[in-house]
């Protein structure tokens, strides 16, 4: 079921003109800021399909900008997320592809800083709703309808356990869970949606047990 | 994860079952699926009802794109409303001019909506704030228009698709216009199969629409089909009401939109690339606006 609420329906209250291609895409930025856990330096996004045929129109360009910048769908300051980025000295660059992607809305977004790089491919698949389906190389289904925990860890038996044990121990119940790895034996990253919004504590708990390599949180 | 409806079978046989308004279905089902509670579910709809109120009266006063394609419709066919001349009826170009209040809203980056979708956003929001002269509705009768619209619009998002570029104009549009037929029945007394009825009526003269947008732009020709969308949704309404019903049913009609969608060309995609877009009055208006000619469109970079 890719839609779980009536509020993706009747919703999202949005500054316009297009939900897919304006609030989606403010949301597809996001989401990738808040993975990324600060304000990103630079971008550089490329977009597919029907995004990259009507970007301008429907400024999924200005809302991708926006988004990385922290704002929500309804922020009127998505009109003047340019300015906003050159004041902030956030540099971005738009490429449109001809590639041909599974979803007609997708987008890829390659944001860094002087401390790292991360990459994600978002679509927007209507009504505002968007799904990230590829985090640093790692395909996923993440849909930022719950909270969610991202961790990347070596591919070792019991991994897995503890994470999810030290979830349980803060009496918190997992929605979805997913386990990818590029190979067997070496880098994978699990996708865990949670109820609630996940803690500071549980965060650098799951930090310090081995094997794992990085943790990055979605609030919903 | 439990679910009580996943199709217009299921939504309406529960509906009956239990005595209740699709609308009360569709309130428990989001408390079931999201784990919120029944008044923070409510107020968030009053929430969406609120925006919807305020772009309709901002678009009432008149207002223009900044392309220049889309602005003051609304305002022309409010006054023309008012001479008493109208061949349609007064409650019909009422929703036709709330419909593209709130899409010229829209075209004019103000805040709105998405019902299902910010293209289509006009339908729901039209209909609904022109019914309310006739029908009188409580408030709470006014939000639970808002979850009927929402039960349908769910079932079609889940089982087809919402999104002009996936499915065409008829995902979007097409949508929104059957959503508010069958909350304008409810609205008006009718029975859950008869939404259901509503919703089939409508949605089969909404079928092989595509999304042909002129530069792009949500706004030619969108906004004219939200002004249609909403009168096909209270002709549809009333053809429901007065016992008309579908032979096709509802479930049918959404998987029969859903394949139309997927073979749709994706020039009629929402890609400004066929139909309205490709007109050489399409073109030059996409010209004159972005200043050159999509094929050497470049890089933006900054």
């Amino acid at each position: 079921m890719k839609f779980r609420s009536v509020f993706e329906i009747i919703g999202p209250v949005m500054i316009g003109p297009s939900s897919s291609h304006t609030a989606g895409a403010a949301r597809i930025g996001l989401v990738a800021r808040d993975l990324f856990g600060r304000q990103p330096e630079w971008a550089t996004i490329h977009l597919y399909g029907s995004f990259a045929e009507t970007y301008k129109g429907h400024g999924t360009d200005v809302a991708i900008i926006g988004g990385l910048l922290g704002y929500d769908t309804f922020d009127e300051r998505i009109r003047t997320a340019f300015e906003d980025a050159d004041r902030l000295g956030m540099s971005y660059e738009f490429i449109a592809e001809e590639e041909e992607m599974d979803h007609p809305n997708t987008a890829k977004l390659v944001i860094g800083d002087k401390e790292g790089v991360m990459e994600l491919i978002g679509i927007s698949i209507g009504g505002g709703t968007m799904e990230v389906v590829e985090l640093n190389g790692f395909p996923l289904r993440l849909s930022g309808h719950f909270p969610a925990l991202l961790v990347v860890h070596d591919d070792r038996a019991g991994v897995i356990a503890n994470v999810s044990n030290a979830i349980a121990a803060q009496d918190m119940n997992i929605a979805h869970m997913e386990v990818g790895r590029k190979e067997k034996g070496k880098m994978a990253l699990m996708v865990i949606e949670v109820d609630q919004v996940v803690n500071d504590e549980l965060i650098e708990e799951l930090r310090a047990l081995p094997n794992v390599t990085q943790v990055s949180t979605l609030a919903n | 994860m439990d679910i009580l409806f996943s199709n217009v079978k299921e939504l309406v046989e529960i509906a009956e079952k239990e005595q209740q308004p699709i609308s009360e279905i569709m309130i428990r089902q989001e408390m079931l699926l999201t784990r919120r509670s029944r008044e923070e579910i409510i107020a968030q709809m009053e929430n969406n009802l609120a925006v919807m109120e305020s772009s309709v009266e901002e678009g009432l006063k008149g207002v223009h794109s900044s392309s220049g394609l889309t602005g003051g419709d609304a305002v022309l066919i409010q006054n023309y409303m008012k001479t008493g001349k109208s061949l349609s009826g007064e409650l019909l170009l009422d929703a036709v001019s709330k419909a593209v209040a709130t899409n010229e809203v829209n075209a004019a980056m103000g805040m709105i909506c998405a019902t299902p979708t910010a293209g289509a956003a006009g339908i729901v929001p039209g209909t609904l704030f022109a019914v309310k002269n006739k029908l009188n509705p409580t408030h709470e009768e006014m939000v639970n228009y808002l979850f009927t619209t929402g039960a349908f619009g769910f079932i079609v998002a889940n089982n087809a698709s919402i999104s002009g570029a996936a499915g065409g104009c008829q995902a979007e549009t097409g949508s929104a216009a059957s959503m508010a037929a069958a909350a304008i029945v409810e609205m008006a007394g009718g029975t859950p199969q008869q939404s259901a009825e509503a919703f089939s009526i409508v949605m089969k003269n909404m079928l092989g629409l595509v999304c042909d947008p002129v530069a792009g732009l949500v706004e030619v020709p969108c906004v004219k089909r939200n002004a249609m969308g909403a009168a096909k949704a209270l002709v549809g309404a009333d053809m429901a009401l007065a016992g008309v019903v579908s032979v096709i049913p509802t479930d049918e009609v959404i998987e029969a939109m859903h394949k139309i969608g997927q073979s749709m060309p994706s020039a009629l995609r929402e890609t400004a690339k066929g139909g309205l877009a490709a007109t050489p009055t399409g073109k030059a208006l996409e010209a004159k606006i972005f200043g050159k000619d999509k094929e050497s469109r470049d890089t933006v970079t900054k």
